[in-house]
């Protein structure tokens, strides 16, 4: 089954009068499981997809269906349902809170969920233990190094077990070892959990760990590349 | 709440500008609450000055009388109805005749009031015992001010002219006896005060009065025909309105100090809302709605009022407290104004007044913490993920 069907997908900007269109009719699925991103130039339209499917962005045309949901019709609240129940998201700059712990931090999605206290510290500190981190609880994100920063990003995004996570250039920001390291971690999640993975990013080292590489160039899918036995 | 703790330590970490703001709204809130205290202690002041030495528990009024038309004074006496005759006889109330009046201090003609009192009454607080053991001149009680106006002091003589019933002019040598401290300045100002039979006999109006006070521990105020009853609140109605109309000008510095703390809480808004765009969008992303996301950012800027309000109760009760015992003196100036003043006056704080003005700066805190976050609203979360401003 398809958590993701991308059909007729435009995407076009105002620019001066004119439309400018990154994302010109793309058509795509990914199942359940798999460990895939956009790949292609910078400018190419790999965060605009990616925001799409996370429903931060409406598209112009097409339609977009995310674990069921259409994208394009969704309300401003529904599509927050929709992110918060099954959508992690990971960014290039961590996004964590400042003035959140790192437990806070990884516990804000579960609160939003209104998951009950005690559940909740079971969840939070199992996504510490995935990524390591159970010593620095209590640190404040500045007092963190960058890859420490991007696993907390990490556990704060599967600390809800979603079915998707989505990823935009999660390693620019880190050096190669703490990118190995961060993608490891997510390989582990994907093969452990099942969780779909899809990664928007023009890093070498990313790419050497997707099982489905979808080239874009100019908002087209010019290649969709699967790579060994990893995707169905 | 999560958005309550969220907004705790987001203020925590602005720190400084956090203080800032709170000592503004603290500001604001003690010095309204002091500045207005000494209008209500200014007023309970004055009107405790006013029911003791004037109004008592109320006045019956002759049906012509109106202390504001001067020309219904020739017509406003009558003879006092029995039965608050009996009143009087009970010591329960005490009749004031009033008549218009020419005195001559230093030569020049002026218009005042006699006013003819029992001077063994004991229904307001006047130091009448002076009126007495007089024998060939009137005597004449006067206030501070009205000595003043007219440069007259004790002992003074002075010629006061008077019309009778049949409108025949006559004469009498007054003489000065005692002049009195007051606040009460209708108690005072171009008022004569002297013995009330002396008065009926000059006038020939035996047994008729203008007014007649009743005591405060009279509660049942029977009605007499031809003798409206004025209550207390009635006749302190002026003096409610003079401070009132007095406060204004505190009023425009209550509204510069809000205004300064509603300013400062905007611009922390405005500038907070913008400086944390891509938190703004990371929430979006993490699944919150907007609305709550608002709500987050409006309920820290509702939070500065709460700590202002803390602030205030921590360090405003002492404060106050020691200016409600000290009290504020008032300049000599001050006694120019429509009524007279206590050398130094304390402020009170009523329930009422210190609530108001906690609900009033609350309200205002919480209006300029949600307009500025109308702007998420209107931010694209993409955008506001990358920092920038819709
Ligand atoms: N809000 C916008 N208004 C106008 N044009 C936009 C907007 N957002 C993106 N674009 C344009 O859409 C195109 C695709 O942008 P996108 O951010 O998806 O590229 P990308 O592939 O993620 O690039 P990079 O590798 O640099 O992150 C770009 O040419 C960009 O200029
Ligand atoms: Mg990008």
């Amino acid at each position: 089954m398809a958590i993701v069907k991308i059909k007729g997908l435009v995407k076009r900007y105002p620019m001066g009068g004119q439309k400018f269109t990154a994302l010109d009719h793309i058509d795509l699925e990914f199942g359940k499981g798999e460990f895939c991103g956009f790949v292609g130039p910078s400018g190419s339209g790999k965060t605009t997809l990616l925001n799409v499917i996370g429903a931060l962005d409406a598209p112009s045309e097409g339609s977009t269906v995310v674990l069921n949901e259409h994208v394009e019709t969704l309300s401003q609240k529904k599509a927050a349902g929709l992110r918060n129940h099954h959508i992690g998201f990971i960014f290039q700059t961590y996004n964590l809170l400042p003035v959140y712990s790192v437990y806070e931090n990884v516990e804000f999605p579960l609160l939003l969920l209104k998951i009950p206290k005690e559940d909740r510290k079971k969840k939070v500190l199992d996504a510490l233990e995935w990524v390591g981190l159970m010593d620095k609880i209590k640190s404040k994100p500045a007092q963190l190094s960058g890859g420490q920063c991007q696993r907390v990003a990490v556990a704060r995004a599967i600390v809800k077990r979603p079915e998707l996570v989505l990823a935009d250039e999660p390693t620019a920001n880190l050096d190669s070892e703490n990118s190995y390291n961060i993608l490891e971690m997510m390989v582990k999640l994907n093969k452990e959990l099942e969780t779909t993975f899809i990664f928007a990013t023009h890093d070498e080292k990313v790419m050497k760990y997707l099982r489905r590489k979808v080239h874009l160039v100019d908002g087209k899918v010019t290649k969709d590349e699967i790579i060994g036995k990893g995707a169905q | 709440m999560l958005g309550v703790k969220l907004a705790y330590l987001n203020l925590k970490e602005a720190g400084l500008r956090t203080w800032l703001n709170v000592a503004v709204l603290s500001l604001t809130f003690i010095f309204i609450v002091g500045y207005q205290g000494l209008y209500v202690g200014m007023l309970k002041d004055s009107s405790r000055a006013m029911i003791d030495e004037e109004v008592a528990g109320g006045q019956y009024w002759h049906k012509n009388y109106d202390p504001y038309d001067a020309l219904t004074l020739e017509d406003s006496h009558g003879k006092i109805p029995v039965s608050l005759e009996e009143l009087i006889n009970q010591k329960k109330a005490t009749p004031i005749l009033i008549r218009q009046a020419t005195i001559y201090p230093a030569g020049r003609m002026q218009t005042a009031q006699l006013r003819g009192i029992d001077p063994a009454q004991t229904i307001v607080t006047i130091p009448l015992s002076f009126l007495d053991n007089n024998k060939e001149e009137l005597p004449v009680l006067i206030g501070t001010k009205m000595a003043k106006a007219k440069n007259l002091h004790v002992g003074d003589s002075l010629i006061v002219r008077w019309r009778d019933t049949n409108g025949t002019f006559d004469a009498v040598e007054g003489k000065i006896v005692h002049i009195m401290k007051t606040q009460v300045q209708t108690i005072d100002s171009g008022v004569l005060w002297v013995p009330l039979d002396r008065l009926r006999e000059m006038t020939v109006m035996p047994d008729e009065a203008t007014i007649v006070t009743i005591s405060q521990d009279v509660s049942k105020y029977e009605s007499y025909s031809g003798w409206p009853f004025k209550d207390q609140k009635f006749l302190i109605r002026d003096l409610t309105e003079m401070v009132k109309a007095d406060s204004v000008s505190a009023k425009i510095m209550y509204v510069i100090l809000l205004f300064l703390g509603m300013l400062a809480v905007f611009d922390t808004q405005i500038l907070s809302i913008f400086r944390r765009r891509k938190e703004i969008g990371t929430l979006i992303a993490l699944g919150m709605t907007r609305t709550q996301v608002i709500s987050l950012f409006t309920i820290e800027g509702v939070f500065h009022g709460v700590l202002a309000l803390v602030v205030s109760a921590v360090i405003g009760t002492p404060l106050l407290y020691l200016f409600s015992l000290k009290g504020m003196p008032l300049p000599q100036v001050t006694n120019e104004y429509g009524f007279a003043l206590a050398d130094r006056i304390y402020p009170v704080y009523t329930a009422g007044l210190v609530f108001g003005t906690a609900a009033l700066v609350m309200v205002i805190v919480t209006i300029v913490s949600f307009l500025p976050t109308r702007e998420i609203a209107k931010l694209k979360p993409t955008e506001a993920l990358k920092g920038k401003l819709a």
